[in-house]
């Protein structure tokens, strides 16, 4: 996903005269020396301000780092510096939530979409697939508004055309799964022999309300949420499109409980956070197959 | 007064009491002051009526706190209405305490929180570069927000980079708890850049540094106000 992603920003570079890139230090060898290309070294609060800047002078900056130092670290950055001022940005992470545990916490950043949760008008969008990345960041570069783009070492074995809002990978009757980004299909696995509908999203936010309500008028009100990173970040949004219906909500993700100490593999940590096949099923049966009572 | 009117440094005091109400002297006592009046009447290109002209000069308030320095030059220059003053920080006035870009006309970035403006005027000096635009960026901030390190990452990018079109001033009024041994411009030219400390209340001097050449490198013009 990082190669098609800078190989893509580089050919609309070539183009369009609005586009430049600010990185500290990673991926800088995935870039081609350019005026527009500005490696501000390890300064990540810097790298955040100096993006805000060239949108200013009506460009189109693309901020990149590794998730942690690009979300975490310089947050007060991208409150103030992009949506507060008004302008627009392209903000892309790589290491999702823990492509590389053998690096422990530092470079694992979950909590990156929930904390962009706090801010007004960011679209966030979490490609299952490299193929998925291109026209992400085709759009992305054409638009003049606020974007996170999550991309990951995890992905899907096939890729889905990218549109809005979600994608109707298979329809059941008995109840709604959202599987978002690199989980699907972990979660097309786990629900192989339940008859549910499963919704896959690579843009969620803003999150399909209306297209979650048309899966679960067409199916059960039982709604699993999966998503790759931190448990929970779209349940909100899942209670407030089915606030008039009664309904169930079952949320999976990286585990809010607790800092896991461990090292180890992605798949290791899919297990420790039942983000595996085998968690992602039992959680499924659990809800879909007890149903309650009418 | 209506928008548009440009007025003198003389009418100053009288935009000032609009909103502190004081009849003494707290427009004098603005460390900002003298810098802003330099900056808006000698050596900005800037205009109301080209607040959105893409090669106009940039100047951004990173220092956001104590705004009423700059919204009596912005009145006096034309860019608000001076009746403005009159009901700033009430709801409903585009003037805070904090200043805000999208509310004011003429002002180039919300500030406030400190060690944000210089990051976003580094950025800037990039963009017009790349752009081939003339028009230069001059930042200022106080000498205590240098305590920021965001400002430190920014100096040294700016230094390595080059960045001629930018030009930092540092309203030095002893203001940081732990002081900046040697002066504040040391910090300034160990990485490059050209440095200037002149006397924050003479508009002379300080028109002199804002206009010194400092070709292939950026400026800083470190205002010393020290007592009132």
């Amino acid at each position: 996903m990082r190669e098609v992603f800078a190989e893509t920003v580089q050919d609309v570079m070539a183009d369009d005269p609005r586009v430049a890139v600010v990185i500290a230090e990673i991926s800088r060898d995935a870039f081609r020396p350019s005026p527009r290309v500005v490696n501000v070294g390890i300064r990540e609060q810097l790298m955040v301000g100096v993006g805000s800047g060239p949108a200013l002078t009506g460009m189109r900056p693309v901020v990149h780092s590794y998730a942690p130092f690009l979300v975490e670290r310089p947050f007060e950055q991208i409150k103030l510096d992009f949506g507060h001022q008004g302008v627009g940005g392209v903000l892309v992470s790589i290491g999702g939530s823990y492509d590389d545990p053998v690096w422990g916490r530092t470079h694992q950043a979950p909590g990156d979409v929930a904390l962009l949760d706090t801010l007004p008008g960011w679209r966030v969008q979490v490609p299952g697939h490299p193929d998925e990345v291109e026209p992400l960041v085709r759009a992305a570069l054409a638009a003049d508004d606020l974007r996170y783009l999550r991309l990951s070492l995890r992905q899907n074995k096939v890729a889905f055309p990218v549109v809005e809002g979600f994608t109707a990978v298979r329809r059941g009757s008995g109840g709604v799964v959202v599987a978002v980004g690199p989980v699907l299909d972990r979660v097309l696995e786990a629900t192989a022999d339940l008859d549910v509908t499963v919704l896959y999203a690579t843009t969620i936010r803003p999150f399909d309300g209306a297209g979650l309500r048309a899966a679960v008028a067409a199916s059960r009100p039982d709604v699993l949420l999966v998503e790759p990173y931190l448990e929970g970040t779209s349940a909100h949004l899942v209670s407030e499109a089915l606030s008039d219906i009664p309904h169930r909500l079952r949320s999976l993700g990286v585990r809010r409980d607790a800092e896991l100490r461990a090292y180890g593999t992605p798949e290791d940590h899919d297990a420790a956070h039942d983000l595996d096949a085998l968690g992602i099923a039992a959680a499924a049966r659990r809800l879909f197959t007890h149903p309650v009572a009418a | 007064m209506t928008v548009g009117e440009k007025l003198g440094f003389a009418d100053i005091p009288a935009l000032f009491q609009r909103m502190t109400g004081d009849e003494k002297h707290e427009w004098a006592a603005a460390s900002t002051l003298h810098v802003l009046w330099v900056l808006y009447d000698r050596v900005l290109d800037v205009s109301p009526e080209r607040v959105d002209d893409p090669d106009r000069d940039r100047f951004l308030l990173s220092k956001g706190h104590g705004p009423m320095a700059y919204y009596a030059v912005l009145a006096a220059k034309g860019f608000i209405e001076p009746s403005t003053l009159d009901e700033w920080t009430s709801w409903g006035s585009p003037l805070g305490q904090h200043p805000d870009r999208v509310l004011v006309p003429g002002v180039e970035i919300s500030s406030g929180s400190l060690g944000h403006g210089l990051p976003i005027a580094v950025g800037q000096a990039v963009g017009l570069r790349v752009q081939g635009r003339s028009a230069r960026v001059v930042v200022l901030v106080g000498d205590a927000e240098l305590d920021e390190g965001s400002n430190h990452e920014a100096i040294a990018l700016a230094g390595r980079l080059g960045l001629s079109n930018l030009t930092v001033v540092v309203v030095d009024n002893e203001s940081g708890t732990h002081g900046w041994p040697g002066g504040v411009a040391a910090r300034f030219a160990v990485e490059g850049w050209a440095t200037s400390t002149v006397d924050g209340r003479d508009q002379e001097a300080l028109y002199e540094a804002f206009t010194a050449d400092h070709a292939g490198r950026p400026l800083v013009v470190v205002a010393r106000v020290v007592g009132s």
